[in-house]
């Protein structure tokens, strides 16, 4: 057990965060620090630089353009972005799909998608959810019926994460109803700009449009586009959810942000002092902040875990589970923290170039935006229900 | 950086494990519980034996110069198996205090005596006014000549019958100070009893006890506060030890326990319950080994934090645990034969110890202020 970093992992922190200093448009980190929302050509721009310098994939093999990097590294990246209020790596291409590309697909999938999910030409999406079927993704209809070479596709994907904004979309879809509900789903890669696709936005609670609809009528989609074997896409979608799960956790972003809730707290007059001073809201903070330090401790076990050559297992649920309860608290405590100022809501003030007064204390704005959307978090990726039910079947074999 | 324990550390672990769970079986504790002394003097001289009495203390004082981190894996032994022992007492406070404030005739008296498991300490830091303050003392002592003597009463000095000396902090002129008294002192009274979780402590009533400084006084708070983080990362690492074990009769209850034609750990809401407990035990595991390494590496400023840290999430995990477990077992849970019941006693004392969950919030609270 070393609490501290070896002067090569200090030097290569320095260098990321050197590297990071110079070369974060200032543009976007203002977004970021300011939960302003993000448009597709943020994200590509920094990740296209990321790219450029050889970091955008640091979870992939080194031959497909990986970095080599030791699991500490990796993990001292992520702390790196969040801490400079960097926008995060969309996972949809790099984290989730490419692991799935690479362990199943085909030579030819390989060569077409992995260098374009690396520079980004090509912007992913996810299509797994349907309106029938939740935590019980196996249920899903969205059918892919034979025709020549081709699957014809028809149903409809929902809760599609930035989906306005994707070239293509990974889906399960049902190709058989015999058996099992698991063993009669595929797993298709699908051009977005295919005939008879719709994209829909649905407006979630904070004002936002970033999730959708996906309709598909009769879609034509090759059978060259579904990743290994008919029938098998629930074995692939269950090795994408094991893959990457530290930085589910989040700790970097979490640290980052009660950063920002302390100094928030300490500009909130109460009595004649601050609110950080206050007995009551000092002692939520600390619990918080007690929570994020244990939290941090259980992801640096599970990276040395790593280091020795132990892969983390579906103890990591616990991370996507403590991970979002603290990032709920976080949008909670700074709800709390700007009293009145919660109720202003100026739907431009999320978007880039609004340069109005704010209304009220600067700080104030887009808390509660954050904190009304950050109740998806509990509910994506497995709710956190879903989550407790893999611990106890996996981990506590009950 | 490296947060992974290495083999001889694992290797350590197991064997502490091994002894405990050979020598504390339930009937064996159960008949120390009700002993005169609460606890086996055979057993500490296997202690002794075994270099667990010189785990943490250093080479040159006799013992082994262990971190803190080994004493925490020998303390979640004992937590394990519920070991009852004067060591938290006697080796972790004492043994602590002792090669910090003492001069080089007390150490050379007393520590190697301490390693063989030749003499017993107690720790007097307590008192009733004070609560967990340890700056807040009431017991005076006064220099009458080439002696000092000390007036007042100390609160709940755990295995203080048993200890050949005892270690007292007392205000003095020059501030707070530690004295060292023999068992037999004049003037020292003390009032005996058990705990409810099984153990031995004392009231220890001090009408003008004749003692010697232990260290220059004036000049015990720091060594007294080191003491204590020391003991509250130990008692952490021992309620690790009864967390786990509790988790583990649960999980066998529920799994054997049948009810509407079927185990009830087939029932969701107890699995989520279940769930709840593990988690809770793994993140206290990763802050209490955290806080053990910060201590280990002698950073007063990040030890102290990391300490407090430790110290409320094991509170508030504990409370968790302990009731669960107890929940989950239905009436069983409630009765004294059941092991369920004496761990999740340990755990919630275990709280009340060297300040707790409100008490390290808020110290977390001030130390962390930016």
């Amino acid at each position: 057990m070393e609490l501290s970093l070896s002067s090569t992992d200090l030097a290569f922190r320095q260098e990321v965060r050197d590297f990071i200093r110079a070369k974060l448009p200032v543009d976007i980190q203002s977004k970021v620090e300011h939960r302003q929302r993000l448009v597709k050509e943020d994200y590509v721009r920094w990740q296209k630089i990321l790219y450029k310098k050889g970091w955008i994939a640091p979870g992939w093999p080194l031959e497909h353009g990986g970095t080599g990097w030791t699991p500490l590294q990796r993990h001292l990246f992520e702390e790196e972005l969040a801490a400079a209020s960097a926008p995060r790596i969309m996972p949809f291409g790099l984290s989730m799909v490419a692991p799935v590309i690479m362990a199943f697909g085909s030579a030819v999938q390989k060569e077409h998608y992995l260098p374009r999910i690396l520079s980004s030409e090509n912007w992913w999406c996810q299509g797994y959810s349907e309106p029938g079927s939740g935590s019980d993704l196996a249920s899903l209809a969205t059918k892919a019926a034979p025709d020549g070479n081709d699957y014809i596709v028809t149903g409809q994907k929902t809760w599609t994460t930035l989906a306005q904004y994707a070239d293509m979309i990974f889906c399960l879809v049902r190709t058989s109803t015999e058996g099992k509900p698991q063993e009669g789903i595929s797993f298709l890669l699908i051009d977005m700009r295919s005939p008879g696709i719709e994209v829909h936005p649905i407006r979630t609670v904070d004002g936002g449009t970033e999730i959708n609809d996906v309709f598909f009528d009769n879609v034509r989609v090759p059978q060259a586009n579904r990743i290994g074997e008919e029938n098998k896409g629930w074995t692939y979608a269950k090795y994408l959810l094991g893959h990457e799960r530290t930085g589910i956790a989040a700790v970097g972003r979490s640290k980052q942000e009660l950063r920002q809730l302390k100094a928030i707290a300490r500009s909130e007059p109460v009595g004649e002092g601050s609110l950080a001073e206050d007995d009551i809201f000092a002692g939520k903070v600390a619990d918080l902040e007690i929570e994020i330090l244990a939290l941090e401790s259980l992801v640096l076990r599970i990276v040395a875990d790593e280091t020795a050559g132990r892969a983390p297992g579906p103890e990591a649920s616990i991370l996507k589970i403590r991970g979002t309860e603290i990032q709920q608290r976080l949008s909670e405590l700074a709800l709390e923290a700007i009293g009145y100022y919660a109720n202003p809501y100026i739907a431009e003030a999320r978007e880039a170039g609004w340069n109005e007064a704010p209304i009220g204390p600067e700080h104030a704005t887009n808390i509660a935006p954050h904190y009304f959307n950050w109740r998806k978090a509990s509910i994506y990726g497995g709710t956190n229900e879903i989550q407790k039910n893999i611990i106890a079947k996996m981990v506590l074999g009950l | 950086m490296n947060f992974s324990l290495n083999d001889e550390q694992m290797l350590f672990k197991e064997s502490v494990e091994n002894f405990v769970a050979k020598e504390f079986p339930s009937d064996q504790r159960r008949f120390l519980n009700e002993s005169e002394e609460g606890f086996s003097r055979d057993h500490w001289a296997c202690f002794a034996e075994l270099g667990w009495l010189g785990l943490s203390i250093a080479e040159q004082n006799g013992g082994l110069g262990g971190s803190a981190l080994d004493l925490a894996l020998l303390m979640e032994g004992f937590g394990r198996g519920l070991a009852p022992s004067p060591y938290l007492a006697s080796v972790v406070l004492g043994g602590e205090v002792v090669e910090r404030a003492g001069s080089s005739e007390q150490k050379a008296a007393i520590l190697p005596a301490l390693v063989a498991g030749e003499m017993l300490l107690a720790f007097a830091y307590a008192e009733q006014g004070g609560r967990y303050d340890l700056a807040r003392i009431q017991v005076r002592a006064e220099k009458k000549e080439q002696s000092w003597l000390l007036y007042g009463q100390k609160s709940v000095v755990f295995y203080a019958q048993s200890a050949d000396k005892l270690i007292v902090s007392a205000a003095a002129a020059e501030g707070i100070s530690l004295f060292l008294l023999d068992s037999g002192a004049s003037g020292l009274k003390l009032r005996s009893y058990p705990t409810i979780d099984g153990l031995r402590a004392a009231e220890v009533i001090l009408d003008g006890a004749s003692a010697q400084p232990l260290g220059a006084p004036g000049e015990a708070l720091p060594v007294i506060q080191s003491a204590v983080d020391r003991a509250t990362i130990a008692v952490c690492a021992e309620a690790l030890g009864i967390m786990n074990a509790l988790i583990e009769m649960t999980l066998a209850y529920v799994a054997e326990r049948k009810q509407f034609g079927t185990a009830i750990g087939k029932f969701q809401v107890l699995q989520h319950a279940l769930v709840d407990m593990y988690m809770a035990q793994e993140l206290s595991k990763s802050l209490t080994y955290r806080a053990a390494a910060a201590l280990a590496a002698e950073d007063s400023g990040t030890s102290a934090l990391a300490a407090s840290a430790a110290k409320v999430q094991i509170g508030k995990a504990g409370r968790l645990i302990g009731q669960q477990a107890v929940q989950l077992h239905g009436g069983m849970g409630m009765t004294d034969e059941f092991a369920i019941g004496h761990y999740f006693k340990r755990l919630a004392m275990i709280e009340t110890l060297f300040g707790d969950t409100d008490h390290h919030r808020r110290r977390f609270a001030s130390l962390a202020r930016e």
